[in-house]
């Protein structure tokens, strides 16, 4: 059972649209609409134009390893159960300077620690899947070979 | 003044509570002995005391600290945000206090009891995780040590760092602390192979790599130059001093900027030096925040000691031990004399300037003390002689 894993909210009106998205098996990134600079993480105006306005555009699901770690006990319990496990740091295709975080896995619905966190490399090709946890869906990253 | 704040101010009284887990003493009762001890080093009445600074850290109330210790009219108070980002920023706000007529005697400090739950924010498990944290806690990057420990990589990756140069760090603390009858670790050796054994807390950063836990408290009472000099102890001039946002930055998860490896350091140092006569090739001794060993590797480059990358090879051969090219964390610090956000640092700066540190460097005429990399930051240049 995967209970007491920590969730986002879902009533922040800057950051709902991403997982809105990803419920959609869609994976967005806001955009800025006026000047059309990305950002991440979302924020509600654009530090380079200052305008409110902002598109949520799909990006490809495809990026590389930019670093990883493997953290181990002391942790809260639900993560404990699966320790040690990986989290990355994606860089995306479309733009290596946009990076998102999340967990490499073996398929979408896999546990946590079902890769070997030492066969991790960075640079390594990944794409994008999705997994519910309660109301929330979450992008996960596997091999692109896989 | 076009020289802003630079030599008017000193830090003349330090003082500090034993350090250990489970102390006996509230919260509230380990700042008032810090700061009653400080007072006693520098022979100022509590009642002349008419300004405060703490961290946004700090559970105790200025008005609980005040009424207990006794202190006067208090005519200035603020408090430093951003973790062990704030502690050179509590000395530059008291600075500033007392350079603009504001206050006379301003009374920094910081109390900590690391069992109160206040005081370990990233465990508290809220309902739903807001603001940035929803897009990297929720992933089990849940600790300040995760956090780092990704940069950690990437810098490892990117220079060729390795785990033999975090333990370097670790090793000299430790050596430190051997020497430092106050630290925690005082009557405990580390050795390279203990170091490289050390159980994973979050690879590539093992126990070793991590500050201690500690309940303690600390605190620095900073007057003007002019009345530092009617008082017992060499001053401890504060002579530049920084706080640093970079732009784009993100709190501990700076993962999204062009260039994530420069954090709050290089601007902080920038802001530093520009306004310091003294240059980091002047520099003996320092003492550089240390809540995991790879911010001193990262301080070393950022402050400019250093070239981008060369922070790790920076540590071998004893350089930044007792007797090395520059002593760093004399006391022991974060990692080996007790872990108060970084608030020992900057009472051990004061004993280098007045020649009483345990690991004394002969001729430091000033020292560096920085506040937490990886977070908005703050640093303060101190001198023993205005210059």
């Amino acid at each position: 059972m995967e209970t007491g894993f920590l969730l986002p909210v879902l009533d922040d009106p800057d950051t709902l649209p991403f997982w809105e998205g990803a419920a959609r098996h869609e994976l967005l990134v806001q955009h800025c609409a006026s000047c059309g600079i990305a950002r991440v993480p979302p924020r509600p105006m654009c530090p380079h134009c200052r305008s409110m306005d902002v598109a949520w555009e799909p990006v490809s699901g495809r990026g590389t390893v930019w670093s990883y770690v493997v953290p181990h006990p002391p942790l809260l319990p639900a993560y404990s159960e699966f320790a040690p496990y990986n989290v990355i740091v994606v860089a995306l295709e479309e733009n290596p300077g946009l990076r998102i975080v999340g967990n490499l896995v073996e398929s979408a619905d896999a546990d946590l620690n079902s890769i070997d966190p030492h066969s991790i490399v960075i640079g390594e090709p990944v794409r994008v899947v999705f997994h519910q946890i309660d109301d929330v869906t979450f992008p996960r990253w596997v091999r692109a070979s896989g | 003044m076009t020289d802003g704040i630079k030599d008017r101010t000193a830090i003349v009284g330090i003082g500090q509570t034993a350090f250990g887990k489970g102390l006996p003493q509230s919260e509230l009762g380990l700042a008032c002995e810090a700061i009653s001890s400080a007072l006693d080093d520098c022979g100022i009445a509590a009642s002349e005391v008419d300004g405060m600074v703490s961290y946004t850290l700090e559970t105790n109330s200025e008005v609980d600290v005040a009424r207990s210790v006794g202190l006067g009219d208090i005519r200035y108070f603020s408090q430093v945000g951003y973790g062990g980002g704030a502690g050179c920023g509590t000395i530059l706000h008291a600075a500033m206090a007392v350079a603009t007529g504001q206050a006379d005697v301003v009374v920094a400090w910081r109390s900590r009891k690391r069992a109160a739950a206040t005081s370990r924010p990233w465990a508290q498990v809220e309902a739903r995780i807001d603001g940035p944290g929803q897009f990297t806690r929720t992933f089990g990057l849940l600790r300040p040590v995760d956090e780092i420990a990704m940069l950690t990589r990437r810098y490892m990756h990117e220079y060729g760092a390795t785990r033999d140069h975090l333990a370097n760090v670790a090793i000299a603390a430790r050596k430190h602390a051997n020497r430092n009858p106050n630290a925690t670790m005082y009557q405990r050796t580390l050795s390279r192979e203990e170091y490289m054994n050390g159980r994973w807390i979050s690879e590539p950063l093992c126990l070793f790599d991590n500050c201690l836990e500690t309940d303690g408290a600390l605190a620095a009472i900073i007057v003007s130059a002019e009345r530092a000099k009617d008082l017992p102890h060499t001053p401890a001039y504060i002579h530049s001093a920084a706080q640093s946002i970079p732009q784009e930055h993100q709190t501990m998860t700076n993962f999204y900027t062009a260039d994530p490896l420069r954090g709050p350091a290089w601007e902080c140092a920038n802001a530093l030096w520009a306004k310091s006569d003294v240059k980091p090739s002047d520099v003996k001794v320092a003492q550089l925040y240390d809540a995991f060993s790879p911010l001193i590797i990262l301080s070393l480059e950022g402050y400019g000691f250093c070239a981008r990358g060369e922070g790790g090879p920076f540590t071998d051969n004893g350089n930044i031990e007792l007797g090395g090219q520059l002593p760093v964390n004399t006391s022991g610090a974060g990692m080996s004399e007790a872990y108060v956000h970084g608030f020992n640092l900057i009472t051990e700066g004061v004993r280098q300037m007045r020649g009483t540190s345990t690991s004394q460097v002969e001729d430091a005429d000033s020292c560096l003390v920085t506040s937490g990399e990886g977070v908005p930051t703050s640093a303060i240049l101190l001198t023993n002689a205005v210059q």
